[in-house]
């Protein structure tokens, strides 16, 4: 071979593979009949978490900035394609044609408000940034779950009140009804759709970081000062970030309302957003492939074993605390290099998968 | 009078949160650090004060007093344990951890005391004020929670301005580095700034839970961070900033909740953060800081 494949590359290409053998391996359990109900019922909340983590590593792996909004994305998208396939459900009937589109519309309404949100919070940095992101989340999952829509012959109705201040005509039909949430959304998600947005995610997100702009957007995160001193639009890089992870986390949205009969704002609130963080801090801050393993391990394990689900929420925040204080701490991360690094040597030869880098 | 009712009890909870903020900015003004589970500090206080009183039959100032003391050390161990091997680390694995400390207290007290909500027993046994021919009543945890913040931040004001230690927390607060050539020990002060802002936390917590008596895990998540919110509009900092945010968010959350919509009152408090972070991110007290290479 006359070119040498770019470790980038090759990483890449070795996620992708494991991807579709999982795949592979899954479709076979499901078509023998070898797998459970329950891990079939897990299959599409694997790929939401996936995308979800993954595209939250955009931000807080490769931009350097936690945001604690990613929540209320997953919420504009489940909602606004939610709304999608209800009113296009009679006028679209094949759902291999609507489902995609409805899937569209939540990463695009995410997408912008994710830059809307940006223009203005992207001037902070750190803690404001991430309690501002917090706040966004929170405004949305309650302006959400106030909020009554409906819509008739003459149109769309909005309220924040009550269902009887929307004046609909009586061959109205109720499309969001406050804190009770969006019923009737088809169920269109199914695990191979599911499958292919998480591929896609994955090469969208390999294919950024991977960039011109992914690497403006690593620099800014290694030396922003420096970054802008060479004329880099600190600005246009950080939302350009941002809205591809609101837009992905919007997919993962459309894709857990088409899951659920009925979907309600709290759903998506502050715990959910810290859950995901926990995938992608487990996983490796700025390790995609570990972001999704983190998801689908952590989606898992408390399914199987009953008996930690008590404990599942204290584990996850030792882990946070442990994972940061073993990563960040020169010392103690002196200690391991230096006792495990042999061992390291010989055991994971080219394995970073887990380690986090 | 609805209006003048619905003011006072703004003050009152905005005086709660008034002491909340003062605990956020002190630690953020000397340790640089947003630290999240300073709400979560808040129910353990309110957990001790309610375990002292109804399982040990301790009288209600005692059992305020126990809480304190268990908040102190509470902060200085978190502060400890988890933020001190991070002093050198990004903002993001500091916060991070903060938000891991924040939910492992919330799950340790879901484990301890489980989910029902327990109804907390007024600390609080002073007569209620009437005003025109009893029109209008202050309640008595309203009283309080007004004097108990103003003597707080009286306090806390002269303690950082005339001790030692106090202006040894501003030296900190300025510079590290100059403060620790100037013979400051900036670990016992960082500690000190914990173990107050946590001492401060427990005696909010007997405020709020008296004024609001249920108490769950999840009761300081919600104060605490609108806590900040009140710190940020301010001025991060500043300690009569704290108070000023304080009052005004507690009267922009309640006269919001009465006269906008009840769903949408937290979000309007959020929205008051970023259009103060937008318009004026030092807040009101705070001083502008310049960006060095």
């Amino acid at each position: 071979m006359k070119h040498k494949i770019k470790p980038a590359t090759r990483k890449s290409f070795l996620t992708y593979a494991i991807m579709i053998a999982a795949f592979i391996a899954v479709e076979i359990m499901v078509s023998t009949g070898s797998a459970s109900n329950m891990f079939k019922g897990l299959l599409i909340p694997f790929c939401v978490y996936s995308i979800a983590a993954a595209s939250l590593n955009l931000t807080v792996g490769f931009l350097g900035e936690l945001s604690l909004g990613q929540a209320g994305f997953m919420c504009i998208g489940a909602y606004s394609s939610a709304i999608f396939s209800i009113v296009t459900k009679e006028t679209i009937t094949n759902a291999w044609i609507r489902f995609p589109m409805a899937i569209l519309v939540g990463g695009f309404f995410a997408a912008v408000f994710g830059v809307l949100i940006g223009i203005p919070v992207l001037r902070l940095r750190g803690d404001y940034l991430a309690i501002v992101t917090l706040a966004f989340g929170e405004i949305i999952k309650n302006v959400f779950a106030a909020l009554y829509v409906g819509y008739d012959s003459n149109g769309l109705h909005f309220s924040l009140t009550s269902q009887g201040d929307l004046g609909l005509a009586p061959d109205g039909k109720m499309l969001i009804n406050g804190a009770l949430g969006i019923s009737g959304t088809p169920k269109d998600s199914t695990f191979e759709i599911a499958f292919v947005m998480l591929m896609l995610t994955l090469i969208i997100i390999y294919n950024f970081v991977n960039s011109r702009t992914g690497r403006a957007v690593m620099s800014i995160r290694d030396n922003r000062i420096a970054a802008e001193s060479i004329g880099l639009n600190i600005t246009k890089y950080k939302l350009i970030t941002f809205g591809l992870t609101a837009f992905l986390a919007g997919i993962a949205g459309a894709l857990f309302s088409h899951n659920l009969a009925s979907l309600q704002a709290s759903k998506f609130d502050y715990n959910l957003s810290i859950l995901v963080l926990v995938f992608v801090v487990l996983g490796g801050i700025g390790n995609i492939r570990g972001s999704v393993i983190a998801a689908i391990v952590l989606t898992y394990l408390p399914e199987v074993l009953r008996g930690i689900n008590n404990y599942r929420m204290l584990i996850y925040s030792v882990v946070l605390i442990v994972m940061m204080i073993f990563t960040s701490n020169a010392k103690i991360r002196g200690f391991f290099a230096a006792s495990f690094g042999r061992l390291k040597g010989m055991v994971f030869k080219n394995k970073t998968a887990k380690e986090g880098e | 009078m609805a209006f003048l009712d619905n003011l006072i009890n703004g003050i009152s909870l905005g005086s709660i949160y008034a002491v909340i903020a003062l605990g956020y900015t002190l630690v953020y003004g000397i340790a640089k650090m947003l630290n999240f589970a300073h709400g979560d500090v808040i129910m353990v206080g309110g957990y001790v004060i309610y375990t002292a009183m109804s399982s040990l039959q301790f009288n209600p100032y005692l059992s305020v007093l126990m809480a304190i003391c268990a908040c102190t050390i509470l902060g200085i161990v978190i502060e400890k344990v988890a933020y001190k091997p991070l002093r050198q680390a990004t903002s993001l694995a500091v916060l991070i951890t903060a938000i891991g400390v924040s939910y492992f207290l919330q799950n340790m007290a879901l484990l301890i005391f489980g989910e029902k909500p327990v109804s907390f027993k007024s600390v609080i046994d002073i007569p209620n004020i009437k005003l025109f021919d009893g029109q209008i009543t202050i309640k008595s945890e309203t009283t309080a929670s007004i004097v108990i913040s103003v003597i707080i931040v009286i306090g806390l004001s002269l303690f950082v301005n005339k001790t030692k230690s106090g202006r040894a927390m501003l030296a900190v607060s300025e510079d590290k580095d100059a403060a620790q050539l100037m013979g400051i020990n900036v670990n016992r002060t960082i500690s000190l700034t914990f173990a107050i802002g946590s001492g401060l936390a427990a005696i909010a917590g007997a405020l709020l839970c008296s004024t609001y008596p249920v108490l769950s895990n999840t009761t300081g998540a919600m104060p605490g961070i609108k806590a900040f919110v009140a710190a940020v509009f301010g001025g991060i900092g500043s300690i009569p900033g704290a108070m000023i945010g304080g009052l005004l968010i507690g009267v922009i959350e309640i006269l919001g909740r009465a006269y906008i919509s009840p769903q949408l009152a937290d979000a309007i408090v959020f929205a008051v953060l970023i259009v103060v972070l937008m318009v004026k991110p030092t807040g009101i007290l705070g001083k502008k800081v310049n960006e060095k290479v």
